[in-house]
């Protein structure tokens, strides 16, 4: 694998990004709106009915909520990117080899939501005097599982619009939404039927989210929701780069690349 | 003198329809080879298999002498691969993206010799503007300067200079031909434009229906066709349906 291919193909995204005014919607105004919104819903609710910790647990979950989703979304799009600039058959003419590609869009997601985290983090602590980092140490490998959720998803999305081109592209914008009624984001795990839970606990998103609410309530992250959310991680990641090889070599065969073009 | 292509039993079908239908065939370092035939032949297909992009149904194909697709990265380190119809993306500045394919092939000292291969070529003016402002002919010319990066030994060309003006194209083919003597460089490539393809090349194959009907010369192709020209037996080719001249005409073995 070589770090010189990685960088050249972060620098083709960084140019895109520079020559595109779009994507300082995607990076400030939409992070924006989203902590303006919840932070007056949570000052509304402490008014209201006062309510524990809610403006940390509302804005907290909506910070790792947007690691997610921009994470995952700085993926896909950067790989639509491609798509709708016909460049993919001239990446793979290059010598860029697919796990070079897939580091590549992976990093460029984490150098997206650094860029948006800080802005949201900054604007929570300024006007709703909320401070992310009173998560302490906790925070660390909250955000890194999230990160390696949005990873695989984003790696599963990949997979699908290279099998299926751009006919699936509803699907790239949406498909990380269905995470955020069953991830347990916003609310707490009991709120769903039991049986519901039982599936649930099968995805990183719950053990994350309430180990998040657990660390504003007690200031004790408990282990067993790290340890089941990075294993659920790998699984996850596994099979998406299992199915992203997959959907490949299928390319490969159907000639989409080629086709791509046309 | 070296092979540097060779394809073996070469195969694809899609869905059952067969596009290559087991060619053979051997290159030399140094040959200009011109891959002819009509729309759907399967030039493209044949390309395809040759750079890895496309997964042959069977057969083999080695390139530089080593397996393709198995050693797929380090055959596309030595080869590159131009085409009209794949342009770079049109946000960026040919710059970024010549910048951005030199890092890609580990060009050594990338500014200068993408500055070198643009005053070649005649864009060295145009290289900040975005791709999207450059005529499809500048733009195929930025195209040659992407395929000249990595200084490969086997170029694919798909159609060089279909969108260029007679004066265009003309320069890029006395280029070609300059830059493929001076470095032994070995040139696959297709074309619609049969004068050109007679002039620049050393060796044709023509392509029908996914085989291979003449390999050779092209004045021994065109004696064993019985064509005066290589237009007029495309021409024939195109109107029959069936090769003038019967199936296998002119074909010999390039060893």
């Amino acid at each position: 694998m070589s770090g010189r291919r990685i960088g050249a193909l972060l620098l083709r995204h960084l140019f895109v990004w520079r020559r595109n005014w779009q994507s300082l919607t995607e990076l400030f105004y939409w992070p924006l709106v989203d902590v303006l919104v919840f932070g007056f819903l949570s000052t509304y609710l402490t008014q209201r009915a006062p309510v524990p910790f809610i403006v940390g647990l509302l804005l907290g979950a909506l910070i790792l909520w947007d690691v997610f989703f921009r994470v995952q979304m700085g993926i896909t799009v950067s790989f639509l990117t491609e798509m709708w600039s016909r460049n993919l058959l001239n990446l793979f003419t290059s010598p860029l080899s697919l796990s070079e590609f897939l580091v590549a869009l992976m990093l460029f997601g984490l150098v997206k939501i650094a860029v948006s985290a800080s802005l949201m983090v900054a604007v929570a602590w300024a006007l709703y005097r909320f401070n992310l980092f009173t998560l302490g140490f906790a925070l660390v490998p909250l955000v890194v599982a999230v990160v390696l959720f949005a990873w695989a998803v984003g790696t599963l999305v990949m997979g699908i619009l290279l099998r299926y081109g751009l006919a699936a592209e509803t699907l790239a914008w949406s498909l990380a939404f269905l995470f955020q009624p069953f991830g347990a984001v916003f609310f707490p795990m009991s709120v769903y039927a039991s049986w519901l839970q039982r599936v649930l606990w099968a995805l990183p998103l719950p053990h994350v989210f309430e180990g998040m609410r657990a660390v504003l309530r007690s200031g004790q992250l408990p282990t067993h929701h790290v340890v089941w959310a990075f294993g659920l991680d790998l699984l996850y990641l596994a099979l998406a780069f299992t199915f992203f090889g997959l959907m490949f070599q299928s390319a490969l065969r159907q000639g989409s690349l080629l086709k791509a073009h046309d | 003198m070296e092979t540097v292509i060779e394809v073996a039993n070469l195969t694809k079908r899609f869905n059952g329809q067969v596009a290559v239908d087991g060619i053979s065939m051997r290159v030399r370092r140094g040959e200009f080879l011109g891959f002819l035939g009509p729309n759907g032949a399967g030039k493209t297909t044949t390309i395809g298999m040759l750079l890895g992009i496309v997964a042959p149904t069977a057969g083999t194909v080695r390139i530089l002498g080593r397996p393709m697709p198995r050693e797929r990265q380090a055959i596309l380190m030595r080869v590159n691969f131009s085409s009209p119809y794949v342009t770079m993306p049109h946000a960026l500045s040919a710059w970024e993206n010549l910048l951005v394919f030199a890092h890609l092939y580990l060009v050594p000292q990338p500014r200068a010799r993408i500055q070198a291969l643009a005053e070649r070529f005649g864009v060295a003016h145009l290289l900040h503007r975005p791709v999207r402002a450059l005529s499809s002919g500048e733009a195929a010319r930025v195209n040659l300067v992407k395929a000249f990066l990595n200084d490969p030994e086997v170029l694919f060309l798909d159609e060089p200079t279909a969108s260029l003006d007679p004066e265009a194209a003309d320069t890029v083919r006395a280029h070609l031909r300059t830059l493929q003597r001076e470095r032994g460089l070995t040139i696959f490539y297709t074309s619609h434009n049969m004068s050109e393809v007679e002039r620049l090349s050393t060796r044709i194959v023509f392509l029908h229906r996914g085989r291979i009907i003449a390999d050779g010369p092209p004045a021994e192709v065109l004696r064993a066709t019985r064509h005066a020209t290589l237009e007029e037996f495309f021409l024939a080719l195109a109107r029959s349906g069936a090769p003038a001249g019967g199936e296998d005409a002119g074909r010999r073995t390039a060893s």
